[in-house]
């Protein structure tokens, strides 16, 4: 199959005009040795015998709706997404446009991400909202640079909380192993009921970004407020991992004076994909917003009064910056941010809470059904979310092995990233698992346990 | 008329999509200091939802729509059978952290991508966790860095950047601590070699370099280039933003590259998405394969007369760490990428770079008598020219906005640096002759129109929905937001 729209007598016509004998002819400079080699890739198929194949592939997973029913979270959360969302996601006026750098013919892409900045910075309870990263990891990263950048290299610490996601820790890790910086407070033996008051002794005058994750990895939920409060008394940035579900119900990073709140957007209408693309979401308070990464709509006027929009402060960026940039971003997920703005517009502000409350609900009710179970318990006593750590008389992987035999996708098993945490399974319940499968999971857990 | 923000057109009571009511016993909230007062998200129906993003993707130029000669961005057609296949239910349903058994069809298929990447670029390794080009040059550089490092030899701090590269390039070096020395290009629009040897020392971490370069040129001393880098200890970087010109052609690997990013939003027809999501694949040499990210995907249990092979997840032995969560933009860019690659096969991309470079060459041959192009040879799969003319003060922003009113998306401008007034036009293989000589004629036209009504030039765009904007204005009261917080 191509999609080369050009006929062997256009061809040679173009030839003509450019004066070359042939297409090989066009490649002269190329050094002769190692010149038009002959790739070893499988026959190329029709669009037919491709969506065979395809579908062939894709039906050689469980996935999580029809196969499989999930309990399974720890930072992608299986959530209803209205149809309404993929059908303007298809439009090729969106998804085959560029970044939009000339915006008298952008409007579209331009006012989506507005929207979505202005979305994202109500929902959040923040100032102003940047248009995304890559994902929540990614965006955590983003604010560990932008902290240390702030200070231009005179404090040289970042207090991370063991309960921030382990997987955003290492990608923390990764980015800042070039630059002279110390990550403290996540060793794997700290103790895991203390509460955030705990990292307090560990923020000084050398510390540049205090960062928690809100719900935590293990779903609790905690005021901030005192802990920022004491980040702030040393002049330090605090920035808040935030669930954007739980947005919906909990007190905002922001009214507890977060300086930076970002997170993982897959829950605002965006499917799992197997873990992405998805998007990071990235907001600050407004006078950081000259020192936060990544790109930005502004609202403006054009030459005839009308209102539009346009990509600004792009002098922060690397184009301009290059090797003085505090971030090498070049693109957003704009196409992600769309689906979060036609998201949170559908449902709007009524539905939003309708799925942070059945979440609630739900979750509630199955903790609560699994510790009545015999040597079953829950590893921690704050006010949680959707998700939960739920302590198992048994190792995690034989109960999600029977779990999974009856086609039920157990949780995280949270002894893989915390020795302290064996036999510990974190449970994530959102408003796509009824009460029968709940209830299913319970009986099931408690044949493993028997078993 | 101009759309109202979403927020604009809330009205209160109003409702979308709903959910059902809880099947579950009520359960109490927390306490209310630990519980949010008012969400203020807008309120409407779907009818509402839809309309209002109906009208502002009317307001968008797009592929579908038109010719898009954005160089360096690589604006091809995005064949529609992947936006199908990339959301497959067993593709778009499947959680990142399942049981390796549960998903052996995304296994399976990321492991084949890793090799077909492998065997396109001659690489030792390949990578698919990045998730955008400029995230791949950030995780090709940490591994030059890390190399060096376990060497022994970490006084190698200095990263070689042509005049015409990417900002990307510098951007990332910097951020692994790199100091950044820029080397001129000479009169060909080749690597200045000379300029390259007097800073060929022990304090090379190595060279990014774009190939064909930004001017759309295929350096003509590529070997020496990575000879000289090499012989004094530094790691080749290829920038693979321009690799829609090398399929089939030559491998980077073969030429001598260590480490190079895909793009497959630009070459393997990923949608651009109005700006991303991306996908940025990272291809490495021998030498620097156990430095790659964590996890790739590997073959745990081979297979047998019964049964297939097990696909799972390996770490390299010094891997740099994780570079995001999860594993890489599967979804929408690997699948995406796959179905492309799975329907050319070795011959039909080798016929992708050679229209792509045949199309360059064509609108170049019909422009240069019109349009001064600086480095006048055979270019790969675009080519720079300058958006000026004798005696007027026409500019290549004019220019560009002037196309705009011919419903041609405008090409990059002021990009490379190193040209005056550039205007760079990538025009990929995915455009027919017609709509090339109508683009060709177009710009012929605005040339005429340079000398006998310059004015309508510099006031275009005069026929899309918005004119020229006020980037002073929006950066000066940097309105980012339409729903404004209470002063607290």
């Amino acid at each position: 199959m191509t999609y080369i729209p050009i006929s062997p007598a256009e061809r040679d016509a173009m030839l003509a005009t450019v004066g070359a004998k042939s297409l090989d002819a066009l490649f002269d400079a190329i050094p002769a040795s190692v010149r038009f080699p002959k790739l070893d890739l499988p026959p190329a198929l029709t669009e037919m015998e491709a969506a065979s194949l395809l579908d062939e592939l894709a039906s050689a997973n469980e996935s999580v709706r029809g196969d499989l029913v999930s309990f399974l979270g720890a930072g992608m959360y299986n959530h209803y997404i209205p149809a309404v969302v993929d059908h303007i996601l298809r439009r090729g006026e969106f998804y085959t446009a560029y970044t939009p750098y000339q915006p008298e013919i952008s409007q579209g892409t331009l006012q989506a991400i507005f929207e979505y900045q202005s979305l994202m910075a109500a929902l959040t309870g923040m100032d102003l909202s940047n248009a995304s990263h890559y994902d929540g990891a990614t965006a955590a990263a983003e604010a560990v640079n932008m902290a240390f950048a702030n200070f231009r290299g005179k404090r040289r610490k970042v207090v991370l909380s063991t309960s921030i996601h382990p997987q955003y820790r290492e990608v923390i890790r990764t980015y800042t192993q070039g630059i002279d910086l110390t990550l403290v407070g996540d060793d794997s033996a700290a103790d895991l009921q203390a509460s955030p008051a705990a990292l307090i002794p560990l923020i000084d005058a050398n510390t540049a970004l205090v960062m928690v994750q809100y719900p935590d990895f293990f779903g609790r939920v905690f005021d901030y407020t005192r802990l920022i409060e004491a980040a702030h008394a040393q002049g330090a940035f605090v920035c808040v991992i935030a669930n954007p579900t739980a947005l919906a119900l909990f007190k905002t990073p922001g009214a507890m004076g977060a300086d930076i709140v970002v997170g993982e957007g897959q829950p605002l209408g965006i499917p799992m994909w197997y873990g992405g693309p998805s998007l990071g979401f990235f907001t600050t308070k407004k006078q950081y917003v000259h020192k936060m990464a990544g790109r930005l709509v502004g609202e403006t006027v054009d030459t005839r009064g009308q209102k539009g929009y346009v990509l600004t402060l792009t002098a922060r960026e690397q184009h301009i910056k290059r090797e003085k940039a505090t971030s090498n971003i070049c693109s957003n997920q704009s196409l992600l941010a769309l689906a979060s703005a036609v998201y949170l517009s559908v449902i709007g502000k009524s539905g939003l809470k309708q799925v942070a409350n059945l979440c609630y609900q739900k979750a509630h009710y199955a903790a609560s059904e699994l510790s009545k179970l015999p040597g079953v318990g829950l590893c921690f006593s704050q006010p949680f979310f959707h998700e939960f750590a739920l302590c198992l008389p048994k190792p995690v992987a034989e109960i999600n092995a029977h779990l999974l035999e009856h086609g039920i996708l157990g949780g995280y098993d949270l002894g893989q990233d915390y020795p302290s945490l064996k036999n510990h399974l974190l449970v994530a319940v959102t408003e796509m698992n009824t009460k029968d499968e709940i209830d299913s999971l319970v009986e099931v857990l408690k044949e493993a346990l028997n078993d | 008329m101009i759309e109202p923000t979403i927020f604009e057109l809330s009205s209160p009571g109003r409702t979308g999509v709903t959910f059902p009511q809880a099947d579950v016993p009520a359960f109490d909230l927390p306490e209310a200091d630990l519980l949010r007062g008012d969400l203020p998200l807008p309120e409407l129906a779907e009818v509402d939802v839809v309309r209002h993003y109906m009208a502002l993707s009317k307001y968008n130029y797009s592929v579908d729509g038109g010719f898009y000669p954005l160089g360096s961005c690589t604006m091809k057609y995005n064949p529609k059978i992947n936006e199908d296949t990339c959301r497959l239910p067993g593709f778009l349903h499947t959680h990142p952290l399942q049981p390796i058994e549960t998903v052996q069809g995304n296994l399976a298929l990321m492991f084949e991508m890793q090799e077909w990447l492998k065997e396109i670029s001659g690489f030792a390794a390949v990578t698919l966790q990045p998730a955008a080009g400029a995230h791949g040059e950030f995780t090709g550089v940490l591994m030059m860095r890390a190399y060096h490092q376990s060497r022994g030899d970490a006084k190698r701090v200095k990263m070689l950047i042509p005049d015409a590269a990417h900002g990307t390039n510098p951007a990332s070096s910097g951020l692994v601590g790199f100091s950044v020395v820029t080397i001129p290009s000479d009169a060909r629009g080749n690597v200045d070699l000379d300029a390259l040897k007097a800073q060929c020392d022990d304090t090379v971490a190595g060279m990014m370099l774009t190939n064909p370069n930004t001017l759309g040129l295929f350096d003509e001393h590529i070997e020496k280039v990575i000879g000289l880098v090499h012989g004094c200890g530094g790691l080749m970087y290829a920038d693979g933003a321009n690799l829609n010109a090398l399929l089939g052609i030559v491998r980077p690997g073969d030429l001598g590259f260590d480490v190079m990013h895909f793009n497959l939003h630009k070459t393997f027809a990923v949608p651009h998405g109005g700006g991303g999501p991306g996908s940025g694949p990272v291809g490495v040499a021998e030498k620097l394969a156990d430095f790659l990210p964590t996890p790739l995907v590997g073959i745990i249990e081979e297979a047998d007369d019964e049964n297939p092979p097990l696909y799972g997840f390996v770490t390299p032995k010094h891997t740099i760490g994780r570079m995001k969560a999860f594993h890489g933009h599967f979804g929408g860019g690997v699948v995406r990428a796959y179905t492309y690659i799975a329907m050319h096969g070795g011959e039909g991309l080798k016929d992708i770079s050679q229209y792509a470079v045949l199309n360059a060459n064509y609108l170049k041959a019909r422009l240069e008598k019109t349009y001064r192009v600086p480095f006048d040879r055979t270019c790969m799969h675009e080519f720079v020219m300058e958006g000026r003319f004798e005696g007027t003060d026409i500019r290549a922003l004019d220019i560009a906005k002037r196309l705009m009113d011919y419903d041609f998306h405008p090409p990059t401008n002021y990009f490379p640096l190193i040209v005056h007034e550039a205007l760079m036009i990538e025009p990929t293989e995915t455009e027919n002759k017609d709509t090339l000589d109508r683009f060709a004629d177009t710009l012929i036209a605005i040339a005429e129109e340079a000398k006998t009504n310059p004015e309508i030039i510099k006031t275009a765009p005069h026929s899309t929905p918005f004119g020229r904007m006020d980037e002073v204005k929006a950066a000066k009261e940097l309105v980012l937001c339409c729903w404004l917080p209470e002063e607290q």
